[in-house]
């Protein structure tokens, strides 16, 4: 019995993490090749409500969630225009692609208010999935599988390919690629696009598989989660798994505190202890530093004209 | 001997009639030059007289408006730095490609077009660097290592291509006389085995050891090419700056006035990871004289500077005094404010702030002894003043006292700070590197200044591993070898090949006997 409560705490809890995984693995794509794209919970909203537009209107949400990808990149694109082409600075046009994500997710979803579809299953039939221990291993959707893959993928590229070798060093110092012979522009904006896709993917989590029913701002500021996840995570793919998951947990306590009818501890108090744990890590972290060197790419949020 | 291939065989490299204009500059002006195969080819030319855009131009960073570029006789276009690399052409830039916090390794992984296992090509790395014996660890992380060692592996990146044309733009600024000759060799090896060589340098005695021509340029045209053998070195800088060269009078018998600046056992832990322990430094210098301290960077240089300059403090007061009062325990501003001022060898990012201007760049260390800044508020007029006299004075090439620090050339940017602390007539002037990438006439003003500065009474402590420089500069010379300051000698009595050994000692005693210049 106490087992299966467990079980399916984890399940919510891995449930929850994963749409913030998703465009913080992005986003940390993003900023290693010295972008900072603030637009992320832009992205999710408008990835969430193509997802779920399409969706609605086939009935597949495979073909939901390729929807969110392909406007997660849409947008993210309008992104890549205005600060690597047009120059314009990141931090304002991030701001302001939220914000427009804001209003065009509810400007498309307005018809949308209300409406339910049946929510993204579990890969492995049933039969894999009976007993609770299986049910932890094999009974999440394909997203679940498809972000812990893409951990590892995003891991293994940044540290032992030489394309992510080369996506760090334009994040490092974009004159020198420039210089040997790097297209550091071309490089931006395919990392931008695939900051956008998994952002557009963590949106559709919400509404495909999360809460299969579309409501305004569904994403209710995930994304900024996000964005804190990937300067917590140190900018290392492994630690934003553990971080993203943390955060996860931290965020299901609300719910379990609630539905256990814990009255003495204010949800107020639940609610803020995401953020109460992200500042103490990042003190502990900063603490244990001995180089006094930053992580953070050097040229993060620097425009980059080549001349 | 090389008569009849002339003939035969086509250049290596031909430029014809190249142009290039920067917004407001003509960089390069109707150049013309060409390079045979095995032929080592000095580029000589003042700060802004266009030799990095004439490279940039032929490796393919930027692009000519005019004019053709033949390669062993055929016009090529060179749109980019691979298609200069595929060519077969290599370059070691004057300011470093480099990514700070990647590792030697990664870093020269990234100047190959290929990829190559890692495994593979650290052994192709390991094996360069013992053929021509640099000393570098292909593990560490750039940001911990000295100026010499990140040119290091700029020179590695190159040589691991096998280029058929090598570009090298200033390469030796920072080398010690050992290590230059071994350069130097290397050069001779790689030219003899057909490679043609371009040459950058202000160090007109090394052009004439090493190079068999040389183009001049001023003000982006060519105004002479000549043989640098048969030339004398004065002629050829005459040449270069279009007026007489001034040679730095000497006052002798300077040295005998009070110590101004007097350091006791200072004893500093080195910059973790990878820092040098400076082991109880301790040296005098008087009013009036000069002192170098020679070394090869990476042995405490940059750990004494800041503890110098106060960056770190001292242990106790007492480990540095000021005319005799402890300023051990002050901090950077105090010491400023006292009369000890500091140059720091990097110029952009710690001796200056590359996005502020001139004039908001003087402010940040003058403001101490001049009223720059009283009760707290700029004076904008008496700023902007005082870095136009400072541009005036050392005749810094620049738009004027609102022009970015980054946007001016190192050596005009050396002036201007240089400039900046000499204005402030400091009590002791403490200086590392102060002419590294600065041309012959503005090195040979910066020196004239420097020695008219101890000549009015300061002390100055040179920091470099320019032996001449020092040889021509200092009154007394000590060498910092790991940490640790040998006792100063007064110049007289020593030979360049004695200072160059004990600084060569470091990276391997005994390699080298024949550290003579030519
Ligand atoms: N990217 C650039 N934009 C504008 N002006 C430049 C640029 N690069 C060089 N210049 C100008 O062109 C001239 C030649 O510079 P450079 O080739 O660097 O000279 P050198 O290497 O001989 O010191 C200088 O006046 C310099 O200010
Ligand atoms: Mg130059």
């Amino acid at each position: 019995m106490t087992s299966a409560i467990l079980i399916s705490i984890l399940m919510t809890l891995v449930a929850a993490s994963t749409p913030i995984l998703l465009a913080a693995l992005g986003e940390l794509v993003v900023e290693k090749a010295g972008v900072l794209n603030l637009g992320v919970e832009g992205m999710m909203l408008t990835g969430a409500v193509a997802g779920f537009a399409v969706a609605y209107s086939s009935g597949s949400t495979t073909l939901g969630l390729i929807a969110a990808l392909a406007a997660g990149v849409a947008t993210a694109m309008i992104f890549a225009v205005l600060t690597l082409s047009l120059t314009a600075n990141q931090v304002a046009t991030g701001l302001a692609l939220t914000i427009f994500g804001i209003g065009a997710s509810s400007l498309i979803g307005a018809g949308f208010v209300g409406r339910t579809i049946t929510r993204l299953g579990p890969v492995f039939p049933e039969a894999l999935a009976g007993h609770p221990l299986l049910r932890a291993v094999f009974g999440h959707d394909i997203v679940v599988y498809l972000s812990l893959a893409l951990v590892l993928a995003v891991s293994l590229f940044l540290r032992k390919t030489r394309p992510g070798l080369v996506l760090r060093a334009v994040g490092e110092n974009d004159a020198s690629a420039h210089a040997i012979g790097y297209p550091v522009i071309a490089i931006r904006y395919g990392a931008i696009a695939f900051g956008g896709a998994l952002a557009g993917l963590g949106g559709a989590y919400f509404s495909l598989a999360l809460t299969p029913m579309w409501a305004d701002r569904l994403t209710a500021g995930r994304g900024w989660i996000a964005l804190a996840l990937v300067v917590f995570a140190a900018w290392r793919p492994g630690r934003l798994l553990l971080g993203a998951y943390l955060f996860g947990a931290v965020m299901t306590l609300e719910l379990q505190a609630k539905a256990a009818g814990i009255t003495w501890l204010a949800p107020e108090l639940l609610a803020m202890a995401p953020y109460l744990a992200t500042i103490a890590v990042l003190t502990m972290m900063s603490l244990g530093r001995k180089t006094g060197r930053l992580d953070a790419p050097a040229c993060l949020g620097k425009p980059f004209s080549a001349s | 001997m090389n008569q009849p291939r002339e003939q035969e065989v086509p250049p290596r490299l031909a430029l014809a009639h190249i142009s290039k204009s920067f917004p407001g500059v003509k960089a390069n002006e109707d150049i013309s030059l060409s390079v045979r195969p095995g032929e080592i080819h000095a580029l000589l030319g003042e700060n802004g007289a266009g030799k990095s855009t004439l490279v940039k131009i032929i490796y393919g960073v930027q692009h000519a408006d005019e004019g053709t570029i033949s390669w062993d006789g055929e016009t090529v276009s060179i749109p980019s730095p691979k298609a200069a690399r595929r060519l077969g052409i290599g370059m070691v830039f004057q300011h470093f490609s480099l990514f700070d916090a990647m590792t030697v390794i990664e870093n020269i992984a990234l100047g190959l077009d290929e990829a190559v296992d890692r495994e593979v090509l650290k052994a192709r790395v390991a094996a360069i660097l013992d053929s021509y014996s640099l000393p570098l660890d292909p593990e560490r992380a750039v940001h911990t290592l000295s100026v010499g060692e990140r040119q290091r592996i700029e020179i590695v990146r190159c040589l691991l291509q096998k280029p058929k044309l090598l570009i090298m733009d200033e390469p030796t600024s920072v080398l010690t006389p050992q290590e230059v000759e071994r350069l130097f060799e290397t050069l001779r090896q790689i030219a003899s085995e057909g490679c043609a060589i371009l040459y950058i340098s202000h160090k007109l005695h090394e052009i004439k050891a090493l190079c068999e021509a040389a183009t001049i340029l001023r003000g982006g045209r060519v105004v002479a090419t000549c043989d640098p053998k048969l030339e004398s070195t004065k002629r050829m800088a005459e040449l270069m700056i279009g007026a007489e060269l001034r040679q730095i009078e000497h006052k002798p018998g300077a040295g005998a006035g009070a110590v101004r600046l007097s350091v006791q056992d200072l004893s500093l832990a080195g910059e973790p990871p990878f820092g040098t322990d400076l082991e109880a430094v301790s040296f005098d210098a008087r009013a009036g004289e000069i002192l170098g301290i020679a070394g090869v960077a990476g042995n405490g240089q940059s750990e004494l500077l800041t503890a110098l300059s106060g960056e770190r403090l001292a242990s106790s007061p007492d480990a540095i005094l000021l005319d005799g009062r402890p300023i051990g325990l002050h901090g950077a501003g105090q010491r400023r404010a006292a009369g000890l001022a500091c140059v720091p060898e990097e110029r952009n990012g710690h001796a200056a702030v590359p996005d502020f201007s001139l004039a908001d760049n003087s402010i940040l260390t003058a403001r101490h002894r001049l009223p720059l800044a009283p009760l707290g508020f700029v004076a904008r007029g008496d700023v902007l003043r005082f870095a136009q006299s400072v541009i005036q004075r050392f005749d810094v090439r620049t738009t004027g006292p609102g022009a970015l620090a980054r946007s001016l050339s190192g050596g005009n940017l050396q002036k201007f700070i240089m400039g900046r602390e000499i204005g402030q007539q400091p009590a002791v002037l403490v200086v590392s590197q102060p002419t590294w990438g600065v041309d012959a006439g503005a090195a040979a003003a910066i020196r004239q200044e420097l020695v008219d500065l101890a000549a009015k009474g300061s002390a100055v402590v040179v920091i470099s591993q320019d032996l001449d420089e020092l040889l021509e500069l200092a009154d007394r010379l000590c060498v910092l070898n790991e940490g640790r300051l040998s006792a100063p000698r007064a110049i007289a009595s020593l030979g360049i090949d004695e200072i160059g050994l004990m600084m060569g000692g470091v990276h391997g005693a005994g390699e080298s006997t024949g550290a003579t210049h030519a």
